[in-house]
């Protein structure tokens, strides 16, 4: 059995990407993810790797995209405020096709914000966040074990899908501590038969995001799409307690896994909730909304911010549910009974009404 | 897992001035819960100072994996000064447990719906011990005792580990103020 270790969340990131191949981190610290680069400083060396503190979150990118444009598994990792510094970086990797790691452990916005957790950055992770028309794909994990295991997961997406995969945390699952099971990588990174490696004795290799001759653009953009279109079946997800619910809640990351301890208060009392939580944000788990939405009748959203995974519940669900919805601006962390009360509400107003059809 | 129906759930707040040494009783029960093969989750949270400001963890340990990692009315909680016994000692669920650091907090300064309350000499023991600084170490050996999950021996075992290197001289008097906690609130001691 592999070794169990108590690790904080941050440190459990970065252990899975030195398990995973990373070899390369560049990065600027910003509170509260710091264990991460600290991790990394300390570790990489060991495993002939190069950390790197970049002179700001702009340079930390760009030599990311350098590196990764070599072939190597490339991470760079900060939290809310220096991931908004990353998007232009983030919109070249995506334009030039260049797989990396990018870790937000999110804290609370707009601005400098505070220190807070918060899912205030789900849009920005979600739509792209920067220019263009593109997407990343985003891992939510809820516990240091995900961070773990995410995190070596986000490294074979990337190199999969040439493209730039984002795990987004927040600050309470940077700051936990638990076992984390260090379960060994064993697989083979692919070959990069792409990647800028000295072209002695083969042809020229070239990884750009500017297309100007007549039709390449367009070209590119629907090459893109159509990787994207084939992330889809990357879906994950987890539902717990769901089979018999009348009421699912759909919630990511930490309050996703405080709600589970909330679906074990109100079955307490007899309320038939569970629960369904996505792990990819994108690609969004829709198909899985849709059914739960259609199997129980009522879903209900939960969030820290004021209402944006809401929207892609929405449309998922497709009308087949009424879809409730809870949201609070950082500042507390939701504790289980306060959430048991929000949903308590919902299920007070609709009991014996939903239900599947 | 209800927590009600759970056979092995426990969730305790840590609490204390930042310097008293609440965050490392917090992660010495984490690891000591591992190690004895249980889900546990430490969270930690404070202030921006490193000393005179407030600190309190939460541990949460089960035999299932753990859902949240926040408590709003834990199982138990300890109280290391009086601005923490004040903030969380009425917030103990009725049959849960609290602890006091009864060298910095009287007695009638403690309000609590629990109905388990002790009140441990900290410094005093400490000072027994060999290192009056040892206080968080005589709660924690109490806290260990009470919980009915661990034995005080588990935790000792666990200091080497939780402990940096350089402070491994001290683990024998930690060790004995550890011993000492535990034995104070032992049945007929």
């Amino acid at each position: 059995m592999a070794k169990r270790v108590l690790v904080k969340g941050n440190e459990a990131v970065a252990m899975g990407a030195i398990a995973a191949g990373c070899r390369y981190y560049f990065g600027y610290p910003i509170t509260p993810q710091n264990e991460i680069p600290e991790y990394m400083s300390a570790h990489l060396p060991e495993v002939g790797g190069v950390f790197l503190q970049a002179e700001s979150e702009i340079a930390s990118i760009n030599m990311l995209l350098g590196a990764a444009a070599t072939g190597a598994r490339v991470m760079t990792s900060s939290s809310s405020p220096g991931i908004s510094l990353k998007q232009e970086g983030i919109s070249y990797l995506c334009g030039s096709e260049i797989p990396g790691v990018i870790v937000n452990m999110s804290r609370s916005g707009p601005g400098l914000g505070g220190i807070h957790p918060s899912q205030g950055d789900y849009f920005q992770a979600t739509r792209g966040g920067g220019h263009g028309d593109y997407r990343t794909l985003v891992l939510a994990p809820s516990t240091a074990q995900e961070n773990y295991d995410l995190t070596m997961l986000a490294f074979d997406l990337a190199d999969k899908y040439r493209n730039p995969v984002m795990i987004l945390g927040d600050a309470l699952l940077g700051g936990i501590k638990e076992p984390v099971k260090l379960t060994p990588y064993k697989k083979q990174p692919p070959a990069k038969d792409w990647a800028l490696t000295g072209c002695e004795g083969r042809g020229q290799r070239i990884l750009k995001s500017l297309y100007l001759s007549e039709g390449e653009l367009t070209k590119q953009n629907w090459k893109l799409w159509k990787k994207y279109q084939a992330m889809a079946k990357e879906v994950r997800y987890e539902l717990y307690r769901a089979e018999d619910a009348k009421l699912i809640l759909v919630a990511f990351g930490s309050v996703g896994r405080i709600l589970k301890t909330t679906v074990d208060i109100l079955r307490d009392k007899g309320r038939q909730v569970g629960l369904l939580r996505p792990v990819t944000l994108y690609p969004f788990p829709a198909k899985a909304v849709r059914e739960a939405a259609v199997r129980c009748g009522r879903l209900m959203v939960l969030e820290l911010n004021t209402g944006q995974m809401v929207e892609d519940v929405r449309l998922a669900a497709d009308c087949q549910a009424p879809v409730d919805f809870y949201g609070r601006p950082p500042g507390s962390i939701p504790t289980p009974d306060e959430l048991a009360m929000e949903v308590d509400k919902v299920w007070r107003k609709t009991a014996g009404k939903g239900g599947a059809k | 897992m209800t927590r009600s129906a759970n056979p092995m759930y426990f969730d305790t707040i840590i609490a204390g001035f930042g310097g008293q040494g609440v965050m490392l009783m917090g992660n010495m029960l984490a690891y000591a819960a591992m190690e004895a093969g249980k889900q546990v989750t430490y969270m930690p949270v404070y202030g921006v100072e490193m000393r005179g400001g407030t600190a309190n963890c939460t541990v949460v340990i089960s035999d299932r994996p753990v859902g949240s990692p926040i408590v709003h009315e834990p199982m138990c909680a300890v109280v290391l000064n009086r601005p923490s016994a004040e903030r969380f000692g009425p917030r103990v669920r009725k049959n849960g447990l609290l602890l006091v650091n009864a060298s910095l907090i009287a007695k009638d300064q403690v309000s609590t719906r629990a109905k388990r309350v002790y009140h441990v000499p900290s410094l005093e023991l400490a000072t027994e011990a060999g290192n009056p600084r040892l206080g968080n170490m005589v709660m924690l050996g109490a806290l260990a005792q009470l919980s009915g999950l661990l034995t005080v021996e588990q935790v000792v075992k666990s200091l080497p580990k939780a402990l940096d290197t350089r402070y491994h001289k001290l683990i024998p008097a930690n060790s004995a103020a550890l011993r000492l906690g535990a034995r104070f609130v032992s049945p007929g001691s």
